[in-house]
């Protein structure tokens, strides 16, 4: 039953869509997963939002399969992104690198964020201001502005 | 002076529709090369079987050199053989091709129905080269300079558009500075 139910949840697993086919995949799993790790960071340029991971484009495969040569050949993951950067440039990199090109990508958001927080804070602070200057907001009413409510709430009633 | 505050959405929301409205001019397939001003990289490939010579750096230098990568089986490379073989036969620029992942009597017989203004086409078989050339689609147009390095490159087929305003030009340029 526990075998049954094991099988069954096993088979439910959602399972990561990849298009690397079986004549692709290296013996050795260490270097294997490597290439699965490096190909995940590289576009397929055909489709452009995929990874070669994920592509079936014939580019996409070429690029596997070279990546994994380069593995093979004793390289380090980061001389194989380099050697695809070389050819394809930055934007190959699913992941942007951060250099003084890319630095407003990275950074902006922030800067925009902290933008956003000063004006907040200049706003609340102006307010408060306005508030303090009236006499706060629970200052009691006068004489002339209690007559004045009453003679509205009498006309109200009637 | 107060109220130009309340502008501040506005003007916010008329940059980034600018900024936006051009990205629709903007083609995504055409992503700058990592190669413009760079040596060619090293490769060399064969002819086609009994039809010219090959292709290779050394063939590369010398003159100003179009390098058009192509297949008998892409149909824009069909579209755009005609303005090749003009820059070809009328301008008189050195054309040299690669032929990307094609079968030898595809490509040979692709040739003879349509013309050839290759000076020599070397076969990239299994497109290692291509990768080399930083090629991620058929066709693309590299043109080279007496040094044989890169130095403009086109993704998609040429058009009469983008030979007259970049390609000419750029030809007359490196042909006058070296």
């Amino acid at each position: 039953m526990r075998a049954l139910l094991l099988a069954l949840l096993l088979a439910l697993t959602p399972v990561a869509a990849s298009a690397v086919q079986p004549d692709e995949v290296l013996k050795d799993p260490a270097l294997e997963g490597r290439a699965r790790e490096i190909s995940k960071d590289l576009r397929c340029l055909v489709c452009q939002n995929q990874s070669i991971d994920d592509s079936n484009a014939p580019l996409a495969r070429d690029l596997r399969v070279l990546v994994r040569e380069r593995l093979t050949a004793g390289d380090s993951n980061q001389q194989v992104l380099s050697f695809v950067t070389d050819r394809y440039g930055d934007y190959v990199l699913l992941r942007p690198p951060f250099k003084a090109t890319t630095l407003f990508l990275w950074i902006g958001p922030f800067v925009i964020l902290a933008i956003g927080g000063v004006v907040t804070a200049l706003y609340l602070r102006g307010r408060k201001g306005i508030a303090v200057a009236a006499g706060g907001d629970t200052a009691p009413l006068t004489e002339d502005e209690r007559r004045r409510l009453d003679a509205l709430l009498r006309k109200d009633k009637a | 002076m107060r109220r130009l505050i309340y502008l501040l959405p506005l003007l916010l929301f008329v940059g980034v529709g600018v900024a936006f409205l051009r990205g629709f001019d903007r083609d995504p397939r055409d992503i700058p090369s990592a190669l413009i001003d760079k040596p060619a990289p090293e490769f060399s490939l064969p002819p086609l079987p009994g039809y010219k010579e090959g292709l290779s750096n050394a063939t590369l230098k010398g003159d100003v050199t179009l390098v058009n990568v192509f297949a008998s089986w892409c149909i824009p490379c069909k579209a755009e053989h005609p303005i090749i073989t003009r820059l070809a036969r009328e301008q008189g620029v050195t054309v040299r091709g690669i032929n990307h992942k094609d079968k030898a009597e595809d490509a040979i017989a692709w040739l003879n129905r349509n013309g050839d203004p290759y000076a020599s086409i070397g076969v990239d078989l299994d497109g290692r080269v291509s990768i080399d050339w930083g090629v991620y689609g058929v066709p693309e147009t590299f043109l080279l300079d007496r040094q044989g390095r890169i130095r403009f490159k086109h993704v998609g087929p040429l058009t009469p558009q983008v030979v007259e305003e970049q390609i000419l030009p750029m030809v007359k340029h490196l042909r006058s500075a070296s």
